[in-house]
């Protein structure tokens, strides 16, 4: 069993339904006791990172999937989910993420050139870095869909994909059993099924 | 690189597709759906449903095939049609959809776009403006393009964005229905006043139409049409090869 962690952000109806569909059969859940006799986990995310840290915090669940992903659970954040696995956020202020993948989350603004929109939203191909087992059903250059006006840096030791937006962004995270997309796999159709179906094949313990 | 978009553009009604579709190797064509399903496994990179119901039975069942469709259907999805309050955004964004669209509803109620970005994040909310020219202005029309506001477009448009709106559909009246190309001259004063995503509406005829849309206008984001593909005049699939072709960045299957 995937579970999906419900901590109040964002709407989770179509990562449940993209999961349902590769027979995936998502619990989305609060509770920790579940979360533990998960499979993998998933961090989802969408809205203001503050306000979502906040959530993590007061709910104690912070601190569960610290533990968790110390104990080799495969987590994987998805969009803000991914952003929260970092230590820091500059999103209105400084704020604190989960220190689970060393690096920080910045603006677009003034990294990418001027003409460029923000934020970045659309199909946008992935760059390679690293080979990872997220990507072992899709390609280099398969196109996955993007809405974010942040981006994860200082992280090049986890990062496993870019996406060109006038310099590369980063995509895809992974450190050991945890990992995240920036993009969002489950409105990114046979490629993002193709991407979830790779994490749901992880077990505990067996991701290097 | 980021990919320009090819979106379909499907009216419902009653639960209905309503200009009727022509396709070979679909077996309900008047299903929403289904024909979701197909544009989807096509390469169509979004879809917008556009819901022309008047009824709240018809109501309940556009949002049964929100539902139907968020389960067969991964690619982002666009509601349009009927959304005057920030209720409205809530009901269909339960049902699955990604982004929603409004248009009279925020010429009705000007704090509509702030509330809901607000609310969902300015990436949730589309402005469609119905645009006319009228004594050499660009001026925003209601009630699906019957009635002239007196606003003039860009500044309306404008005003919009800086309310939150993160993505703009630029439907030209002027062009909609006559297939002789998107109207470039009104999509190129809309782009150099906004820096969020604009979508083209209105005028596609053929696949060279998108062609000379994104090579002419390379701030354009989307082309957005419907019955050209309801009706097979324009194929997804080659109007991708078509794009890849001229060198366009596409998002091919």
């Amino acid at each position: 069993m995937v579970a999906i962690v419900d901590y109040g952000v964002g709407n989770l109806f179509s990562l449940e339904q993209s999961l349902n569909a590769i027979g995936g059969r998502p619990t989305v859940t609060a509770d920790p006791e579940v979360l533990k006799k998960a499979d993998q986990i998933i961090l989802p995310g969408v809205g203001a990172f503050e306000d979502a840290a906040k959530k993590l915090r007061s709910s104690g669940l912070d601190q569960v999937l610290r533990e968790l992903a110390a104990a080799g659970k495969p987590l994987m954040g998805i969009c803000l989910g991914m952003q929260m696995l970092f230590e820091k956020s500059y999103e209105y202020g400084e704020h604190e993420g989960l220190g689970l993948i060393p690096g920080q989350v910045v603006g677009m603004q003034g990294v990418i050139p001027a003409d460029y929109k923000i934020p970045h939203i659309g199909w946008n191909a992935l760059i390679f870095k690293k080979a990872s087992p997220l990507f072992k059903y899709i390609r280099e250059g398969d196109c996955v869909y993007f809405v974010h006006s942040y981006y994860a840096t200082d992280c090049d030791d986890a990062v496993i994909a870019t996406a060109e937006y006038g310099p590369e962004l980063t995509a895809a995270v992974a450190r050991g059993n945890v990992m995240g997309c920036q993009f969002h796999p489950e409105k990114s159709g046979t490629v993002g099924l193709a991407i979830l179906r790779a994490f749901l094949e992880m077990k505990e313990g067996s991701v290097c | 690189m980021i990919t320009k978009r090819i979106i379909p553009c499907l009216d419902v009604k009653d639960g209905r597709v309503v200009k009727g579709v022509n396709f070979g190797g679909l077996k309900d064509v008047s299903s929403p759906v289904a024909l979701a399903e197909f544009y989807s496994q096509c390469g169509a990179d979004e879809l917008v449903f556009y819901d022309i119901t008047a009824s709240s039975d018809g109501r309940k069942l556009f949002t049964d095939i929100l539902v139907e469709t968020a389960k067969r259907v991964f690619i982002p999805l666009t509601v349009g049609g009927g959304i005057n309050t920030v209720a409205d955004f809530d009901r269909v964004l339960k049902c699955g959809a990604d982004k929603v669209s409004v248009n009279s509803g925020a010429i009705r109620d000007p704090d509509l776009v702030y509330e809901a970005a607000k609310l969902y994040g300015d990436q949730c909310v589309v402005l469609s403006a119905d645009i006319k020219r009228v004594d050499g202005q660009f001026r925003v029309f209601a009630k699906g393009g019957r009635e002239d506001t007196g606003m003039e477009a860009i500044s309306w448009i404008r005003r919009c964005v800086d309310n939150g709106a993160g993505e703009i559909v630029v439907n030209s009246i002027d062009t909609d229905g006559v297939k002789g190309g998107f109207d470039l001259e009104m999509l190129e004063a809309v782009c150099d006043a906004v820096n969020v995503p604009v979508i083209a509406s209105g005028g596609a005829g053929k696949i060279d139409d998108f062609i000379t849309l994104f090579q002419r206008l390379p701030k354009v984001d989307a082309g957005l049409a419907a019955s050209i593909f309801h009706f097979g005049e324009v194929s997804i699939r080659d109007l991708k090869a078509e794009m890849v072709s001229a060198n366009i960045p596409t998002r091919s299957l």
